[in-house]
């Protein structure tokens, strides 16, 4: 039982360490965390501006409406860049540093590793989701009256644990190739892109598409945030949106800790575990 | 019980050529370590000398649960380093010849997020990080300065102070002294004897270096494109090839120099 709790205790500051390191580098990439942000901020301003274009094309639009749901469409996918980003980038990044062969060495399950980075990329992407949000509202001097935003944090919530459960499974591409792994990661999240509805609806997608968005999180994220943004939908309102989410949680993180751990024995069997640069 | 153990220890890694054959590459099996066996009792310092691609950091890496075996065994302290993973990484640290340190932090961000994989709480680490800092002899007053600003020798300080940060009962040294000045090799190899001396550490030290090797070890032992073909005090390894040196013993044993290194070691180096 004492051993039991040691362990435990071992796990959970080994969970903090995880957090820790990835604020100390932040922190210490301040500048290219402001560039970043900027291009963000630059990116999205450029997606919602297609409402205004639209309308002064003379196409007949509630303008405020597109201009949100772009504006949702855009910092949504943003956010999951975030979060995949820095999934991936816990192999990548180290193997460029040449510390992970220190990290893969170090008594700490691979649950904790994944999981204390997929707990610091939550934080860190809510906050500057929000501050691009907030920022790009105030540009178009946006009205959301009926907003109900304690519904689209739960469901933002909700989101993120499935979020970072298939980012545990892309985080394996670069432990198995070197070499292409980081660019086949960001393929599986331009497909997450295209089948989620993050501009338009999943309905004017091909009907395989539509297939693919049921099972992407992205979808269910999307629809309910419009839905408290919009409309000020409650959490029972998006309940059908929040348990689909849900089961992806509960099957992805287990999933993809398996998934991490079976590329981790590849990478140890080949030799891969080093680092290369 | 052994603090290591090894016994016929096995890997071997595929590299695909150049040429094709069919529009296919070719793989092409090198073995990094064919059949190694040895012990070592706790306390003692083996050091292990071998050209590049010799398979000393295969080794090191199989060690340190960083590598699956093809086949042998190895146990740290009676565990397993496959089947018991968990507990062999709680006993063993490495210092390799690379620093590798995320350079734009300092050396206390460094060391107080890698001690807290070893369950190391903030509390422990306030104290404990300067004062390894101080032990290795690195100036204090620097460790909040980032690793890209540092000198070689005083990475290879901070690489030190964290393995031992960790308590380590099994240290691995993996050329932690190749590619520095002669000021730093010194300082860093006083180091590691008053770590062998002054704790109840147990060493294996990978080296290129003979002079470090017959100084600093109980016993030597010349691993050879992946084997192990001699394991002895340096004094009984010379009097065993009737060499006057350490580096006639390796002639003798391997029937190379220590310099003569041939295109297949160089290959072989890329891997072992």
């Amino acid at each position: 039982m004492r051993e039991a709790a040691g362990t435990m205790r071992s796990e959970f500051i080994g969970l903090y360490g995880m957090v820790e390191r990835n604020w100390y580098l932040i922190k210490r990439y301040a500048w290219w965390e402001i560039a970043f942000f900027f291009w963000t901020a630059a990116n999205t301003l450029t997606i919602v501006f297609i409402a205004k274009g639209v309308e002064a094309t003379g196409g007949k639009v509630d303008i405020d409406q597109l201009t949100t749901i772009l504006l949702i469409g855009a910092v949504m996918w943003s956010y999951l860049g975030i979060v995949f980003e820095l999934l991936i980038e816990t192999v990548a990044w180290e193997r460029w540093e040449g510390t992970i062969e220190y990290t893969f060495m170090a008594p700490l399950t691979r649950a904790t590793h994944l999981l204390g980075t997929g707990i610091f990329a939550i934080g860190y992407g809510i906050v500057r989701a929000s501050i691009v949000f907030v920022a790009i509202a105030a540009f178009f001097g946006l009205h959301m009256p009926n907003a109900n935003f304690a519904t689209a944090l739960v469901l933002i919530a909700v989101a993120s644990v499935s979020f970072v459960g298939i980012g545990m499974m892309t985080a394996v591409l670069p432990l198995i190739s070197p070499e292409k792994g980081t660019q086949f990661g960001y393929v599986a999240q331009g497909l997450m892109l295209v089948v989620s509805g993050v501009y338009y609806p999943v309905t004017v997608l091909p009907a395989f598409m539509q297939w693919l968005a049921k099972i992407s999180p992205a979808t269910y994220a999307l629809r309910g945030e419009r839905s408290a943004i919009l409309d000020g939908a409650t959490v029972s309102q998006v309940w059908g949106d929040i348990w689909p989410m849900v089961i992806i949680g509960v099957i992805s993180v287990p999933l993809g800790i398996w998934v991490f751990r079976r590329g981790e024995l590849h990478a140890k069997r080949h030799g891969k575990l080093k680092r290369s640069g | 019980m052994f603090a290591v153990e090894v016994h016929n220890l096995r890997k071997e890694f595929f590299r695909r050529d150049a040429t094709r054959t069919r529009g296919r590459k070719r793989r092409r099996r090198v073995a990094a370590l064919e059949g190694v066996t040895f012990t070592m009792e706790r306390g003692e310092c083996v050091a292990i000398l071998g050209q590049n691609g010799s398979g000393k950091s295969t080794l090191v890496r199989l060690l340190s649960t960083l590598l699956l075996p093809d086949g042998g065994s190895a146990a740290i302290f009676g565990h397993d380093v496959v089947k018991e993973s968990r507990a062999v990484q709680r006993l063993v640290n490495r210092v390799s010849v690379e620093a590798s340190f995320f350079k734009k932090m300092s050396s206390e961000e460094n060391l107080a997020y890698a001690a807290r994989f070893y369950g190391m709480p903030p509390s422990a680490t306030k104290s404990a990080i300067p004062e390894i800092l101080e032990r290795v002899g690195f100036p204090v007053d620097r460790r909040h300065e980032g690793m890209e600003h540092l000198s070689r020798g005083m990475q290879q300080k901070v690489a030190l102070a964290r393995a031992l940060l960790t308590s380590p009962v099994l240290l691995l040294l993996d050329e932690p002294t190749t590619g520095l000045d002669p000021r730093s090799k010194l300082e860093v190899q006083q180091f590691i004897r008053e770590v062998w001396t002054s704790h109840d550490a147990t060493i294996l030290l990978c080296t290129h270096d003979l002079t470090e090797a017959e100084v600093l070890a109980d016993r030597v032992g010349i691993l050879d494109r992946g084997r192990l073909i001699a394991l002895d005090p340096a004094d009984v390894l010379k009097e065993q090839y009737e060499a006057e040196t350490l580096e006639d013993a390796f002639f003798a044993a391997t029937g190379r120099t220590f310099e003569d290194e041939k295109d297949e070691d160089a290959e072989r180096g890329v891997f072992a």
